[in-house]
């Protein structure tokens, strides 16, 4: 039996009653007051996530961002110091590794902020591959991270406005921190990597706003019904970027690992394609569950906004079109469903 | 708003955290307090065919939160008469009111007697204290 890992944030997560339980080899709230409160929080007005669990790996040297371009699928010469950008890790079969954030700190250096549970194989990935003057190190002990989002984010902070994608050193009641613009709920928001030390004092001051703590559940709903996929469920290293539709995060025209294949697959036209559906009959899709015409869910789940089962899965191209018909095997009972296009949520339909 | 713990003494307990209330060869059967809170906000409730049969010990329908999805077991035998609607329409009613308005089914007994092996409420706490 392995130890559980623990947050900065622990004892304020036991503190606050959460619900806590193993997460990637973490002891994580997955829920405090509940997911569906949580969520809308987060919908309405702002929610805050621990998300110290995520790894933050530090690339730097004067090789960084060619390292970096010849293993990521985006374009990091894109990138200015203070800009960040979604992209992959890719593996030769143009499969992902994994799905990151690359922050431009400076020339020549950049902080990746990885999923908790790719953390070690995407550092023995990366340095199987390092080159000389491309310095890598893992970095994540030293950073608490602390999501807080919502359309009222911004205002109970007390942060101003600023694109998203992009960050800059700041300070939350005090407290200093990198605001991040990024997050994994489809609502405005940041980020806020902060010194392990200083990150109970950071989630204090962020609560004592009125920003309600959320757990993983509230993320998890949140996340899909804006179709970002969950690598492990939606995404994986037996998946390829064009089939999960992910052909917008690879610069197909700069040279990757897997790009080749990529560029095959692209032309040929995937032959199945990661869909976004709803229910049409009352039932919850859940992960592994047989999609009868083809191909199987990858995440399901209860929308709290929709109040309907929604799910993505790959199915076969054809199928993927939005208005497609499906038929979801919910442990043998057939239960209709119908692709939608992503994301599923958007606040003007509510 | 979920409701306060409780366990009243006009049902009898299965140990699966179900809950039978006994009248005249029938009975209506729910889930506990403590069933409903460990699993959080219900949002689907898959109850039985009405004239179903269903057998002591054994899932009968489901129940399902964002995160969970739980078998029902039935704490007597018999056949389904009536599927509460409001909670298929409404699930989280079994958080609201697990004991009246959050009742799941209302069943004919086919041997009564099978209400002696389930237990009172004392005995019923003392079940949830040793499950710690």
């Amino acid at each position: 039996m392995q130890t559980l890992l623990r947050t900065p944030l622990y004892e304020r997560h036991v503190a606050l009653g959460a619900r806590l339980v193993p997460f990637a080899g973490w002891e994580m709230p997955v829920q405090y007051e509940g997911v569906i409160p949580e969520h809308r929080a987060v919908r309405t007005d702002a929610g805050a996530f621990d998300v110290s669990h995520m790894g933050e790996v530090l690339v730097d040297g004067p090789r960084a961002r060619e390292f970096l371009q010849g293993v990521l699928s985006n374009d990091v010469e894109r990138l200015e110091p203070g800009h960040a950008q979604y992209t992959l890790l890719t593996n030769e079969h143009g499969g992902i590794v994994d799905d990151l954030i690359v922050y431009e700190l400076g020339p020549e250096r950049y902080l990746l902020i990885v999923n908790a549970a790719n953390r070690e194989p995407d550092v023995a990935w990366l340095r199987d591959r390092e080159v000389e003057s491309a310095e890598l190190r893992d970095v994540s002990e030293d950073y608490g991270l602390i999501a807080v989002q919502g359309p009222r984010s911004l205002e109970r902070l007390g942060l101003p406005e600023a694109p998203p994608f992009t960050f800059a050193d700041g300070e939350v009641g005090g407290v200093a921190c990198v605001v991040n613009r990024t997050g994994y709920t489809g609502e405005v928001g940041v980020e806020l990597l902060v010194e392990a030390a200083d990150a109970p004092r950071l989630w204090d001051e962020v609560l004592s706003r009125g920003v309600v703590p959320c757990g993983l559940g509230a993320r998890d709903t949140l996340r899909l019904e804006v179709c970002y996929p969950l690598h492990g469920n939606d995404i994986s290293p037996d998946t390829d970027a064009i089939s999960a539709g992910l052909g917008w995060v690879c610069a197909l025209d700069t040279d990757f690992t897997g790009a080749d294949e990529l560029r095959q697959i692209k032309e040929a036209g995937p032959e199945r394609r990661l869909a976004a559906f709803v229910m049409e009959e009352a039932a919850i899709p859940r992960q592994g569950m047989p999609i009868v015409e083809g191909g199987e869910v990858t995440s399901g789940s209860h929308s709290p906004m929709l109040e309907r089962g929604i799910g993505l899965g790959y199915v076969p191209a054809e199928l993927a079109q939005p208005g497609t018909g499906l038929t979801i095997d919910v442990r043998g009972r057939h239960r209709r469903a119908r692709v939608h296009k992503k994301p599923i949520y958007t606040r003007e339909e509510s | 708003m979920a409701a306060a713990e409780s366990y009243p003494d006009d049902v009898r307990y299965h140990p699966e955290h179900d809950w039978a209330r006994i009248e005249d060869g029938e009975a209506t059967f729910g889930i506990t307090w403590f069933a409903a809170d460990a699993l959080g906000e219900l949002v689907h409730f898959e109850p039985p065919e009405e004239g179903a049969t269903v057998t002591k010990d054994q899932a009968y329908a489901e129940v399902e939160s964002v995160k969970a999805v739980s078998d029902v077991i039935a704490p007597l035998s018999g056949e389904v008469l009536e599927v509460n609607r409001a909670v298929a329409d409404a699930p989280e009613t079994v958080n609201e009111d697990p004991y009246a308005g959050g009742w799941l089914v209302r069943v004919r007994l086919s041997d009564p007697s099978e209400a002696d092996a389930l237990m009172d409420v004392e005995a019923y706490k003392q079940h949830l204290a040793e499950q710690g």
